[in-house]
């Protein structure tokens, strides 16, 4: 059975602002074809001032189903439609402490029921940009669809150069059958054959470690380079990461990506932390930068 | 009341006789059988005196037909990959598309060495069609495996009558049995099956142990090779403990039979019965009049499975589902799809399954909470509102999919 957090249990048993709201003027109906769940979230706006007055979730699904839905209306509740729309499934993910990522598209599928829901109000026809294939790479959550996409993109041609470019098979190694047979079929639509001992797709340009004492600048713009290095690696997982303030040896980041929110978001920044050691030859801590404001305000005290 | 457990289909509980037998050979006559000394001269006669249990619980004609593997999932393998080695010019395998995937996932990767693989289809109570499956077989068929009765609506196969078939065309026969054995009375002297496997742990033996059948003269190549253990279709030191619980669970079930067929049968009856009478928009799948006599696989429509077996186990009640969401795999039950299960039923169903441990009042307490639980969610439904689903679900709630 699932890992579910005591949050997830919480508003599964308990879930709040089920049913539909009487007299919505917006409603948002979707589903996630991977599982066949499906959400219907109804909202009352205020005409004047476009305030989200009360929502309510009708869900056929799981348990982290239900419990995305229930946490999305507590979310969403009191704020305008414009703050509404920045509600990312990573903030649905994170108000229930994390899921399991098999389960992050339940969330996924809460974004996409207020996204609709607005376009709903606003008068316009809401449409899925996201295709979700089978999940592939569990410990990093990262599905059949996106490996294609990053075979035939980048030409890709040994599960080395998968994990280089998506991460996927870089964990546990037990989807490694499963990315071998992904390859097979997209080198077979593109005439080639499939050959594992094949010379690896150069990874992205490896950064000179850094060698003589460096000026604040110049640390800060090193730190940068790191960053923009490893970015590929996080906009295949369709996030990214932002440098917000170096202080002392502790990096602030954003992290806007789709790992962020995931239970595997730790796992990435610890994988930035490693990386900026290796190039700086220093100790560097890496932090979301949500945890600066505390900080900040502390030393202001 | 302590907590209700009705997933045995899934795994059973060890019978205590079952573990007082098996402690000796941990603690004492934990020799090596081959061995020739005190700590080893009580396990050869164990493991014979267990091979003769099985073989009186399957009624095979020789003892030396039975041997022991470490699971149903090495018996159904070994059975498999030893056809088609054995008769390598034959290049195609006949089952069904409602199997365990412990024959499935074998089956699609040796569709993928070149193998044609006919999976036969169902209808929507569960059932084959045997002109279709005659009209298969051929002399290019390595093997035939259909199970004896579906882990997941406890619909029985014609298996003895699909191996007289298979038999007349000349092609061999497997059945993975491991839900029947101990449940059907079987006499496998008198089929034409030639290969069977057993799981121990279905039957209140441990987890780890289990069986292939294999009758006297059918061609076979053993899965693993090493030492002469199991005269060498199966090598690896012996699981004496195991072996020896297994030989007495199956010494158990052959007492039990009756009462699974009448007891058992009677609380599996009135849980559903108090079911589908209490609970509309709720109905019983697979083959009603030909089915186990311990599992019921129910559906409850316009709700998710996997929130149904959080609330039962709320409630201290274990069961299980073919939904979607539910035991780590996003894929609904390939059991309910291929009956054709209406989409907002399937991933509503919910299987009981029962054994002897299993009492009246139980059955009682799970009727009293059900119709609550079903309630609850389908309060929650998209599909439903007040006392009954929403007018034209289908049309009512058409979401988006993404």
């Amino acid at each position: 059975m699932w890992d579910y957090s005591d949050k997830v249990k919480e508003h599964f048993f308990n879930p709040k602002n089920a049913g539909a709201v009487v007299d919505a003027n917006a409603t948002g109906e979707v589903g996630s074809i991977s599982c066949g769940d499906a959400l219907r979230l109804t909202l009352k706006v205020d005409d004047d001032t476009e305030v989200i007055l009360e929502a309510g979730f009708q869900t056929f699904g799981c348990g982290s189903a239900i419990a995305s839905s229930s946490v999305l209306t507590e979310i969403i509740k009191g704020m305008t439609l414009d703050e509404a729309a920045k509600v990312t499934n990573q903030d649905i993910a994170e108000q229930l402490e994390g899921l399991p990522p098999e389960k992050m598209h339940c969330s996924v599928m809460g974004r996409e029921a207020l996204q609709a829901a607005i376009a709903n109000y606003r008068g316009e026809v809401w449409k899925d940009d996201h295709e979700e294939g089978a999940l592939i790479c569990k410990c990093f959550a990262i599905d059949a669809v996106m490996i294609e996409e990053m075979v035939w993109a980048n030409k890709l041609r040994t599960v080395e150069d998968v994990t280089n470019f998506t991460k996927a098979g870089g964990g546990c190694a037990a989807c490694h059958e499963d990315i071998e047979a992904i390859l097979e079929k997209v080198l077979a639509e593109k005439g080639e054959k499939f050959d594992p001992t094949v010379a690896p797709v150069p990874a992205p340009a490896k950064i000179a470690a850094v060698k003589a004492p460096l000026t604040s600048l110049q640390r800060i713009k090193k730190i940068e380079e790191v960053l923009e290095s490893l970015r590929p690696a996080l906009m295949a997982d369709g996030g990214d990461v932002e440098l917000v303030e170096v202080l002392g040896n502790t990096a602030y980041v954003n992290m806007t990506g789709a790992c962020n929110g995931c239970q595997m978001a730790a796992m990435t920044i610890a994988g930035i932390q490693q990386r900026l050691m290796e190039v700086m030859g220093e100790f560097i801590k890496v932090v979301p930068a949500s945890e600066m404001t505390k900080l900040v305000n502390i030393e202001v005290a | 009341m302590t907590d209700i457990y009705l997933d045995n289909n899934a795994t059973t509980k060890v019978d205590p006789a079952v573990v007082d037998v098996m402690i000796p050979y941990f603690l004492e006559q934990y020799g090596n059988p081959s061995s020739i000394h005190k700590f080893a001269d009580g396990v050869a006669r164990g493991l014979k005196h267990a091979r003769q249990q099985v073989q009186s619980l399957i009624g095979c004609e020789h003892d030396s037909e039975i041997i022991f593997t470490s699971c149903g999932t090495e018996s159904n393998s070994t059975a498999i990959l030893s056809a088609i080695k054995a008769q390598p010019n034959k290049k195609e395998i006949i089952t069904t598309m409602v199997e365990h995937p412990a024959i499935l996932n074998v089956c699609d990767y040796l569709e993928k060495e070149g193998y044609t693989i006919h999976r036969m289809p169902v209808d929507k109570a569960g059932r084959l069609n045997l002109e279709s499956y005659k009209r298969l077989l051929s002399d290019q068929v390595a093997l035939v495996t259909v199970m004896w009765a579906n882990n997941e609506t406890g619909t029985i196969f014609p298996v003895i009558e699909m191996a007289e078939m298979a038999n007349a065309a000349g092609v061999m026969f497997h059945t993975d049995a491991v839900q029947a054995v101990g449940k059907i009375p079987m006499m496998l002297q008198d089929t034409k099956i030639d290969m069977l496997s057993v799981s121990g742990h279905k039957l209140h033996a441990p987890k780890g142990i289990g069986v292939l059948y294999l009758r006297r003269g059918t061609r076979f190549r053993p899965l693993l090779r090493g030492g002469h253990q199991e005269r060498g279709r199966r090598a690896g030191t012996e699981n004496s403990a195991s072996i020896v619980g297994l030989g007495k669970a199956c010494e158990l079930a052959q007492h039990f039979i009756e009462y699974e067929n009448t007891q058992v049968k009677a609380m599996r009856d009135r849980l559903e019965q108090g079911i589908t009478e209490l609970i509309p928009h709720c109905f019983v799948t697979g083959d009603l009049y030909n089915r186990l006599p311990n599992t019921t696989d129910i559906a409850f429509e316009y709700i998710e499975g996997e929130s149904i077996l959080m609330l039962l186990n709320k409630a201290g009640i274990a069961a299980s589902s073919g939904s979607a969401c539910t035991s780590g795999s996003l894929e609904p039950s390939h059991v309910m799809r291929a009956m054709d299960i209406p989409y907002t039923a399937a991933h509503g169903t919910i299987r009981f399954s029962f054994s002897r441990y299993n009492s009246m009042a139980e059955v009682d307490k799970v009727i009293e909470v059900m119709p609550g639980i079903v309630a609850t969610l389908r309060k929650l439904s998209p599909y439903w509102s007040g006392d009954g689903p929403v007018t034209n679900p289908e049309q009512a709630f058409a979401p988006v999919y993404a």
